[in-house]
């Protein structure tokens, strides 16, 4: 910035002469050099108070921290049991950031876990830091396994903003990311001259290496500093390193290498069912001491409370034990939440239809919710349980149906007991909701594999067998005529014979006519029609306008099922 | 049957009628596996008719606090449409500025405990003022139209309530709500009004006859700041412009503060609301009311412990701010007492502790004696009584009914004291034992309050007190311990009430002494010059401090001196009282466990700590690490807590598969097979969509077999 006058001046004038390169280097040197040493101080000067600013941060955690143990220990944890849950884990440990990690960091845990079965090493997280730091130096020379990484280093460097970037690159002497941060600082300084002088923009790549050496100095003094807010700085770092990069970290392997056919849901069923449950013995106690509550559990229902099921381990055997055991004399209702096409609306339906014998349709969920609650009421020796595996299921924790559910629970004379699984799953009830069901929580940790409630679950490791939609087009198709029946199989067939052309948009109507024509199983397109008006009723095949206004017919069912379907019709032909 | 279906997720079961018949009341009680104690059924009895008891009185007291409340009410609101009945002069002139007559009724945030409010404001409503009160909530009112049409349709049916209109009306009031519009609503009041006009000599009557000719229309906005604006302003708008046709009033149930008032509505149309502020009680006042009259009272047996009580308080500070959680909690506690401890049968009203003890079993007895304040007592007898205690059962009985009238008379006692003690403290500068009764009772349960240092401190500022203070919070004591129901008193009222006199001696004295003290004061005042103005202060100041203690400093140390040694006398922490187990409950952590639930921490040590749940001892291991032996979902929830936040689904499982391979056979070479056993295939399969059930990753479509991780904590 305060650079001699004169020596602007020169610049001003345009004129391109030879200039050796020890010349331009010693240029560059001297005068980068000052001013990158100016810079520096100034820096230094901010990391100073940046620093000062992480103590009081640290120092109001430490008081958070207390406080909260106040907190804590006031709401008598201290006096905590042994059944009772590790209440004694923080908060802080339970929700934290996303921290940057590493494509080979599981690998290495695997490992480890695998190489020393009776005494574990925990992980050492202490040293990633450093290991991190490292990379981008030996980027250049790395291999190619180790590009992953690097690219990630680099991604992370670009993508800060710059002044983000000098805070956070300043403070952390071993981070060597040093090359592009003073690149940018003199990109920034030199943006007018540098369409001037062209010698500098050639010798900038190089002089980096030195300008380092010239300001390293500076630094040392406030070293015991930096060392305390190391810590800090490396968290801050490490959280915006975790949130800069869009990009996917991971190898690119597929399942397709272990060269294995996708298990369809039956033998995984099978497979499972061989597999030895381990810890029989211990989940039978935990079980155990859970069935002893159950008396209780009958009790508080009694009076007026309502009771949610919460820990680790499919809850299902629990509850069916408890229904089997202590509600077989009194009207139930069992909802499979995590049945896929489960609703309020069908709740409410077996409500009103099966208990309470009501033939007739109401017009709103809301409706029919006020003629139980006025049934519940007028009739005291109504009573009805109901047991609700997973609450908090795909389909029922919409914010309408919990408030439904929440004012049937409210009914005193209706028992809810219900289990929750997944880990947000309290944030569905606010306040009015949660006074409304009244709840009592229980810890049942059962450990058991939650085999209903993921066997309707569509997972990506299962393959689709489609044995279901198989069985339902068959089911459709023997009500049908058998013209009927001849048309879907030519769409059918039509569709398979295009199976390898990805961009098939179906069979145009007008092709479709003529070919049903030809087969003599219609004689005018209103016919046809009227049988394509039924198939779309029954969802069996779907129809899109083509940009040129021609209707396409779809069967929407994947090639082998298809194939299945066809090879079923010819036996049974 | 079974609960298993691929096309169902209802199942209904229905007993048959028969067996429905012998499922009677009395299968819910204590019944427990346990303990099969004799006494349950009467345990079971006396929780019910205790609970029943403290409900009715919670009930009456939420009735007394907010009557006041509803009683200004009332008169506001028959205040507000008086002039239409008249229909003088002046209301046509206040007509021309169409003002809504509106009730603001500033209610608290603990917005669940609102209902209860509203439920008994509309009741009181009905039976004095109108018959036309509708209660609206912002979640049923998301425009104009459906705040018209909840409106008319509760307005409607309350007519037919009162009119018991039969279903032909039905039909009509169906009908009318299609066209739900002002001028429909205001028909509609013209024909009801009339109608009950004609009908004033029918038999009917009666029923109405307590409203007037025609009643206002009150319409009640429960939560007013969860309404849309633009609704509440067309609606204030719309009927501002129909009030001379319709007596309405609004009352707006408001969480916050009156300023929202003024939030949501412009000045255009809050000056169409003529409004009146109601405040009704801060919640924490009805909590102290509620504790007082709960737990500061010896009318019931019933007590809580002070960790328990702490998690109740907390939970209503930290949490909710809603009196009902707190009840509900209580009600908790005496169904847990009651449940749980076996000898909570003693735990009953004096009058039958006599017959209870003399019937109880011998396992009872044992039960007794195992209690470990029980132990403690034995252990101070002497040791002919100490053999006697533990082997003669009859003389036990004797022995604790006798120990658990002292314990009644030790609440008692307690109680007026520990009042006395709070006007005390109460009025000390910074509070040091706490502003509230509540935190003074805990600090009395906790330990003895006489050796904390904020009791200390207290006392050092009773020293301080001014002999008015002073007075008065002797004659509240003095009032306290008359109505303490304490036989004991005789002679603290009797000392306190000598205190008393001896003040008012003091006065006496002081006044003959005040002329000669005014002396150096005149020359003080004499005297104009500074350098003699300081001095005289400094002689003033040095005589005081050379001075002994006036009367009054004495007699004011001998007042705090006596209610320390009250204090120390009667304020023992409930622990250290023989067979305290019977009476209170100290399960603090069972009740938070139900209470206030950590489900997140629950999963969190089961997946990172299985030892915790499943004591094996190959599943023990230390340092925060996991055993390679843990169930699949625990390794592959620790597996994914490595990644990032896509995770690749081919290394996750080649890696779950190394862990698992080594766990079953050690010595193997695991690493380089490529290929993966179906088994474990499959046992991967199912713990990941486990994890996927429990929220912690979903699948992505970003990239072919990756899943995206939901969580970031627990690493």
């Amino acid at each position: 910035m305060s650079r001699p006058e004169g020596m602007r001046s020169s610049r001003h004038s345009l004129q391109v002469k030879f200039v050796p390169d020890e010349d331009v280097l010693k240029h560059i040197t001297d005068d980068t050099g000052t001013k990158v040493r100016k810079e520096k101080a100034q820096l230094s000067v901010s990391v100073k108070r940046f620093v000062k600013k992480l103590e009081n941060i640290s120092d109001n955690e430490a008081q958070e921290i207390l406080e909260e143990k106040n907190y804590v220990a006031a709401l008598g944890i201290c006096t905590q049991d042994a059944v009772g849950n590790g209440s004694n884990i923080s908060g802080g440990e339970v929700y934290s950031f996303q921290t940057p990690k590493r494509s080979n960091k599981m690998a290495e845990l695997a490992s480890e876990l695998a190489q020393t079965p009776e005494q574990n090493v925990s992980p050492d997280h202490s040293k990633c830091p450093e290991k991190m730091a490292k990379t981008p130096q030996n980027s250049k020379l790395s291999s190619s396994n180790r590009v992953q990484q690097t690219s990630k280093k680099k991604e992370f460097v670009s993508t800060t903003p710059y002044r983000l970037r000098k805070r956070l690159a300043a403070p952390d002497p071993y981070l060597e990311s040093e090359s592009e941060y003073s690149a940018s600082c003199s990109e920034e300084e030199e943006d007018e001259e540098e369409q001037k002088e062209v010698s500098t923009i050639i010798s900038d790549q190089k002089t980096p290496a030195k300008t380092k050496a010239a300001s390293t100095p500076p630094h040392r003094n406030s070293l015991a500093k930096k060392r305390k807010a190391q810590k800090m700085g490396n968290l801050v770092e490490e959280y915006f390193e975790a949130h800069s990069s869009s990009k996917v970290l991971t190898s690119d392997r597929t399942l397709q290498k272990f060269r294995k056919r996708r298990l369809n849901q039956q033998t995984l069923y099978d497979l499972l069912k061989n597999a030895p449950l381990a810890y029989a013995a211990e989940i039978r106690d935990l079980n155990q001491q859970h069935e002893s509550l159950f008396s209780k559990w009958m009790l508080q229902l009694h009076l007026g409370f309502n009771i949610v099921l919460y820990g680790l381990g499919s809850k299902r055997d629990l509850l069916e034990k408890f229904r089997t055991s202590l509600l077989q004399d009194s009207v139930h209702l069992v909802v499979n939440g995590y049945f896929p096409s489960i609703t309020v609306r069908s709740i409410l339906n077996s409500i009103t239809e099966e208990v309470l014998d009501h033939i007739g349709t109401f017009r709103s969920p809301l409706d029919q919710l006020e003629f139980i609650t006025k049934r519940f009421k007028e009739d005291s020796s109504l009573e009805l349980y109901v047991l609700i595996h997973n609450l908090d299921s795909q389909m029922l924790r919409g914010e309408r149906s919990q408030q439904i559910l929440a004012q049937l629970s409210s009914l005193p004379s209706i028992y809810l007991i219900a289990s929750i699984d997944h880990i947000n799953a309290p944030l569905m009830w606010d306040q009015a909701k949660l006074s409304l069901y009244n709840w009592l929580w229980y810890e049942t940790t059962t450990f058991s594999p939650y085999v209903e409630e993921t066997s309707y679950e569509n997972s990506l490791l299962v393959q689709q067998s489609g044995s279901l939609a198989l069985s339902s087009l068959m089911h459709v198709l023997h009500s049908l005529t058998l013209n009927a029946r001849g048309i879907f199989r030519l769409l059918a067939q039509h569709q398979l014979e295009k199976k390898d052309n990805p961009s098939y948009p179906g069979l145009s109507f007008q092709d479709f006519y003529q070919q049903c024509r030809e087969a003599f199983l219609v004689n005018s397109d209103l016919t046809l029609r009227a049988q394509l008006t039924e198939f779309r009723d029954h969802k069996l095949i779907r129809t899109k306008r083509g940009a040129d206004g021609v209707e396409y017919l779809l069967i929407p069912v994947d090639d082998s099922t298809l194939t299945d379907f066809l090879e079923k019709e010819d036996e049974d032909v | 049957m079974s609960t298993c279906s691929v096309s169902k997720g209802c199942f209904v079961f229905k007993p048959s009628t028969k067996k429905r018949r012998l499922s009677d009341k009395t299968g819910h009680d204590f019944r427990c596996p346990s303990n099969d104690s004799e006494d349950t059924q009467l345990r079971f009895v006396t929780c019910q008719s205790l609970w029943n008891q403290i409900k009715s009185e919670t009930e009456q007291i939420q009735e007394d606090l907010n009557k006041q409340l509803l009683d200004n009410l009332v008169s506001f609101l028959s205040r507000s449409h008086s002039d239409f009945q008249e229909k003088t002069t002046e209301w046509t002139c206040r007509m021309k500025f169409r003002e809504i007559p509106t009730a603001a009724l500033v209610l608290g945030v603990n917005v669940t405990d609102h209902d209860l409010t509203f439920r008994g404001l509309s009741d009181v409503l009905q039976d004095n003022i109108t018959p036309y009160v509708a209660l609206l909530e912002a979640k049923d009112c998301p425009g104009i139209k459906n705040l018209m049409q909840k409106l008319m349709g509760q307005l409607m049916n309350c007519d037919i309530d009162v009119d018991s209109m039969d279903d032909e009306d039905c039909v009509q009031v169906s009908q009318n709500r299609i066209r739900c519009s002002m001028p429909s609503l205001i028909s509609w009041y013209d024909s009801v009004t009339k109608k009950t006009d004609s009908e004033t000599p029918s038999k009917k009557r009666n029923s109405s006859s307590r409203h007037w000719r025609s009643p206002p229309v009150v319409v009640i906005f429960k939560d007013m700041e969860s309404f849309t604006t633009k609704v509440l302003q067309d609606f204030i708008v719309i009927s501002s412009q129909h009030i001379h046709e319709l007596p309405l009033v609004l009352i707006f149930g408001i969480a916050t503060s009156p300023m929202i008032i003024h939030r949501l509505l412009p000045h255009s149309v809050s000056s169409l609301l003529c409004i009146e502020l109601f405040q009704s009680l801060s919640c924490k006042e009805h909590l102290s009311t509620i504790i007082d009259k709960l737990l500061l009272t010896s009318r019931f047996p019933f007590k809580l412990g002070e960790k328990v009580l702490q998690v109740l308080i907390n939970i209503f500070l930290y949490h909710d701010f809603s009196v009902q959680n707190f009840i509900k909690g209580f009600q908790l506690c005496i169904v847990e007492h009651f449940y749980s401890q076996p000898l909570s049968v003693l735990c009953c009203h004096l009058v039958d502790i006599k017959k209870r003890v003399y019937s109880l079993s011998h396992d009872q007895c044992e039960n007794i004696r195992r209690l470990p304040s029980f132990r403690r007592y034995v252990e101070k007898q002497e040791s002919g009584k100490q053999i006697e205690l533990l082997t003669n059962d009859s003389f036990l009985k004797e022995e604790t009914q006798k120990l658990l009238e002292d314990l009644h008379v030790y609440h008692e006692n307690y109680v007026s004291i520990l009042r006395c003690l709070h006007v005390f403290t109460s009025s000390l500068p910074k509070y040091p034992l706490g502003k509230q009764i509540r935190e003074l009772h805990c600090a009395c349960l906790e330990n003895r309050v006489w050796e904390t240092e904020e009791y200390e401190s207290s006392l050092q500022l009773a020293r301080m007190l001014n002999k008015t203070d002073l007075v008065t919070m002797l004659q509240q004591c003095v009032e306290i311990l008359i109505a303490s129901s304490g036989k004991e008193f005789d002679r603290a009222i009797e000392k306190l009430k000598e205190f008393l006199t001896q003040f008012q001696n003091l006065e006496a004295e002081a006044s003959q002494e005040r002329d000669v003290s005014v002396s150096p004061q005149k020359e003080l005042q004499k005297k104009t010059d500074l350098y003699h103005l300081q001095k005289t202060l400094l002689e003033l100041k040095e005589s005081r401090r050379s001075k002994k203690l006036t009367k009054f400093e004495m007699l004011r140390f001998e007042v705090v001196d006596y209610i320390d040694s009250l204090v120390r006398r009667y304020l023992v922490p409930a622990d250290n009282r023989t067979l305290h187990e019977i009476v209170y409950f100290n399960a603090a952590a069972v009740l938070r466990g139900h209470l206030n639930a950590a489900p997140r921490t629950a999963l969190h040590t089961a997946l990172n700590n299985p030892h915790w749940y499943l004591k094996n001892q190959a599943l023990k291991c230390d340092g925060g690490g996991i055993s390679n032996k843990a169930p699949d979902i625990c390794i592959v929830y620790k597996l994914h807590l490595e990644c990032g936040r896509l995770i690749n689904l081919a290394d996750w499982l080649e890696a779950f598969s190394t862990v698992v391979m080594a766990a079953e056979e050690p010595n193997a070479d695991a690493a380089s097979s490529d290929q993966v056993d179906d088994v474990i295939h499959a046992r991967f399969i199912r713990a990941v969509s486990e994890l996927e059930l429990l929220g912690f990753i979903k699948p992505s479509k970003q990239k072919t077999d990756h899943v995206a991780r939901l969580t970031w904590g627990g690493c």
